[in-house]
């Protein structure tokens, strides 16, 4: 066995594989991305007022009873680092959170105390940055949003017309859920607000 | 919920994989011979060429101590440039956010979970590690540490196969044979698909925006598409984000997570028929198969039932927490049991918050050596040592002596087969015995109750049986964790190829005994139903009182409505 043409050998591989793979490989991938997805590769950005707002994927956080709000985060929507909460379905403090999150919907929109809240607006996501809602979720507010902006009758048949725009089908027609992407949204209901 | 779409997509996937792994497989099957294959008049000057080039002699003919020593000199070249490029990452291009070094324990802890196929991530790769990182160190890795992982099956089937030799192959040369006609070219199709559904791919500073109502975002990018295919199709799970696979930006749309779940076992089932077809039985194949595919779909019938019967304590039937509501229970759940089948530590929903049962199926997926189509080339051979157990089993039942396609199974064999399978228990179980029993262990758990028993004995069962997943409420970046775990990952890597390499070359050297009327098949249901046994009875007994006292009895608290 020669020992050290092994070793010798290990490290030429090493090197031309991390050239390989390391460099050249992202680099080339980089090169297709922008070439054919320039906007999806660079992060899917979204502007409003030719401003740029935030991106498409990444949920943010909206407090303001004039808009929309997401799911809950555990990381309050600020991705440095991105995640969830990790707590157990036996936690005390899940729990607690659950109750909190359920109460404070009904209240804050407006909901008779027995209504029912999809769940994904009481559990944390998983990225902490989720820009999804249900649709269920989103109609929910609208009574809110629509006390807040002042709509009339009229208008908020607009809204609820724009959220059912919004509504994401299945994928392929089977493919996960059915969502509401937040900001978007948002975005399209001060464009209504107008 | 709608269950009949979670059926129609339970469907299209398994069938996806049933129909693609067969073809995929005898493609394989001549790519490792050296056969003429599809991607030949492509490939095969450039493969000669890098021989050429880098004065490497291809057709030297290594025996199973030569084989493993390249090996592990190779891998271990692998984990000193992965701590080198940590420690001194600030001094380095392309770290746009001017990322420190990243600390020693980590870094150390890293680079081992990286060449081990692990991917245990005791980072945050958004804070803590620069874009060059992710793409010579820890990209690099995933390619290398899967091929390597199929270099060893491939010197394996060369061992049953060959009568009376001595060569178990050129480890260089299947090294690069796997990289060049099968990782490289799957990961670009892969990384353009992702692409296309949004997973980034820039080498931009992370973006500081103001939202709509004003406030500011630090949104992290990077190369991250070309990352995330490799990190699929190798079996490796390694986030370019903290959040893996539920990030949108690895992972925005249900058609990407479907590409994904199917990359995370199409490498992994297809070797089974590359396998089969290199040892002339494809019966024997999907014979394995079959005994994969029932465990499974055993497991994601126990995970999806129980996320969808409800609990007393929420009441509903919905548990959102730690999901993402684009792929919803289903796709959460599904996702979890491929990857703890295979050792693809990636996650699209945090595991820690489902329910405890899909917690227990996860833990006993990776306990039993990930051999449910496994990690890429580990998974075939983690299965032969269950094989290698079975046949020996039968063979004592029927007082002959046991055989496998020809070759003789001695108490040599037999020997090193125990070792690969009770190594990784005794280190997941005293590792986890001696965490649970000092404050450094205990000081990292999150939740209170069973389910932080769950948290330790998950983290050392991932780490030795090379998985890189978590309950991540674990604080598992400090000193003592970060050095236990590398030495679980070590044995649980080692412990297992070590022995299949010895194995292999002592099968080489035997002659191969013709079929006859007493030789015990390997390709029926009965040989399906006692290696089907064999798998459950050893891997279940093993880890049966920590499964009970974990998961299992906080799933029985969990329906009295009992919290902690």
């Amino acid at each position: 066995m020669n020992a050290k043409e092994s070793i010798k050998n290990s490290v030429k591989i090493l090197l031309f594989f991390t050239l390989l793979t390391g460099l050249i490989y992202p680099v080339i991938i980089s090169g297709i991305g922008q070439m054919l997805f320039s906007i999806k590769a660079n992060g899917s950005m979204l502007t409003k007022n030719d401003q740029i707002v935030g991106s498409r994927l990444i949920g943010q956080k909206f407090t303001s009873k004039r808009y929309f709000w997401p799911r809950p985060s555990a990381i309050d929507y600020n991705p440095m680092p991105s995640g969830g909460s990790n707590l157990a379905l036996t936690s005390k403090v899940l729990v607690q959170q659950y109750n909190d999150n359920k109460a404070a919907f009904i209240k804050d929109n407006l909901l008779k105390d027995t209504a029912s809240v999809p769940s994904d607006v009481l559990f944390a996501s998983a990225s902490g940055v989720d820009p999804d809602i249900s649709k269920e979720a989103a109609v929910l507010q609208v009574k809110r949003i629509c006390e807040a902006r002042k709509f009339n009758a009229e208008k908020k048949q607009v809204l609820l017309n724009l959220i059912d725009k919004q509504t994401e089908k299945r994928q392929l027609g089977f493919l996960g859920e059915e969502v509401v992407n937040v900001l978007v949204l948002n975005i399209k209901l001060d464009e209504i607000s107008k | 919920m709608n269950h009949i779409f979670d059926l129609l997509q339970f469907v299209v996937y398994i069938t996806c994989l049933v129909v693609l792994a067969p073809p995929i497989g005898s493609y394989l099957a001549k790519v490792f011979s050296g056969e003429k294959n599809i991607l030949s008049p492509v490939f095969s000057k450039a493969e000669n060429g890098i021989y050429r080039f880098l004065r490497i002699d291809s057709l030297k003919e290594m025996d199973w101590k030569e084989y493993t020593f390249a090996l592990l000199a190779f891998n271990l070249m692998g984990a000193i440039l992965l701590v080198v490029l940590q420690l001194t990452q600030q001094y380095l291009p392309l770290n746009p956010q001017h990322l420190p070094n990243v600390d020693l324990f980590l870094a150390i802890n890293t680079a081992v979970s990286f060449i081990t196929n692990t991917n245990w991530q005791a980072y945050s790769g958004e804070t803590t590690v620069s874009y060059l990182v992710q793409m010579t160190g820890l990209t690099v890795q995933n390619f290398l540490s899967a091929a390597t992982g199929i270099a060893v099956m491939i010197a394996l089937i060369r061992g049953i196969a060959v009568r009376k030799g001595n060569s178990l192959g050129n480890f260089w040369v299947d090294l690069t044979r796997v990289t060049l006609y099968l990782l490289i070219p799957a990961s670009v199709i892969l990384a353009i698909l992702l692409i296309s559904q949004g997973v980034i791919q820039n080498f931009l500073p992370y973006a500081n925006v103001t939202t709509v109502e004003g406030l500011k975002q630090t949104i992290p990018l990077g190369p991250a598409a070309s990352q995330v295919a490799i990190k699929q199709l190798g079996t490796n799970g390694g986030g370019f984000f903290n959040a893996n696979s539920a990030f949108p930006f690895e992972n925005p749309t249900p058609f990407s997570n479907f590409l994904q779940m199917l990359s995370i076992l199409l490498i992994p089932a297809s070797l089974v028929f590359t396998y089969g077809k290199m040892l002339g039985s494809k019966r024997h194949a999907w014979t394995i198969f079959g005994v994969m595919m029932f465990l499974f779909l055993t497991g994601l019938a126990v995970s999806y039932f129980s996320e969808i019967s409800g609990n007393p304590i929420f009441h509903t039937n919905n548990i959102m927490e730690g999901k993402e509501a684009r792929f919803g229970i289903f796709n959460s759940v599904l996702w979890t049991v491929a990857t703890t089948s295979a050792s693809n530590g990636s996650i699209n929903a945090w595991i820690s918050s489902l329910t405890p049962l899909t917690g227990l199926v996860a833990m006993l997926n990776i306990q039993l050596g990930e051999i449910i189509f496994g990690g890429v080339g580990s998974g075939i051979y983690g299965m032969l040592h269950f094989i290698l157990l079975t046949v020996f089993i039968a063979g004592l039942m029927v007082g002959r002596t046991p055989e496998y396609f020809g070759k003789k199974i001695e108490a040599y064999e037999i020997k090193w087969s125990i070792l690969s399978i009770l190594l990784p228990s005794v280190v997941i179980l005293f590792f986890s015995a001696l965490a649970l029993s000092v404050q450094a262990g205990l000081s990292g758990i999150l939740n209170k109750g069973p389910h932080g028993f769950s948290e330790i004995i998950y983290a050392f069962s991932s780490g030795a049986g090379n998985n890189g997943s978590a309950f991540a409420g674990l604080n598992a970046n400090t000193s003592f964790y970060n050095i236990l775990i590398a030495i679980a990952m070590i044995f649980g890597r080692y412990g297992v190829i070590i022995p299949t390499l010895a194995i292999a070359g002592s099968l080489v050297k035997k002659n191969i005994t013709p079929v006859s009327a007493g030789t015990f098949a390997t390709d029926n249901v009965l040989f399906a139903f006692l290696l089907t046994s064999i798998i459950l009875i050893v891997g279940a007994l093993t880890f049966f009182p920590i499964l009970s006292i974990g998961p299992f009895l906080e799933h029985l608290l969990m329906n009295l409505g009992i919290t902690f």
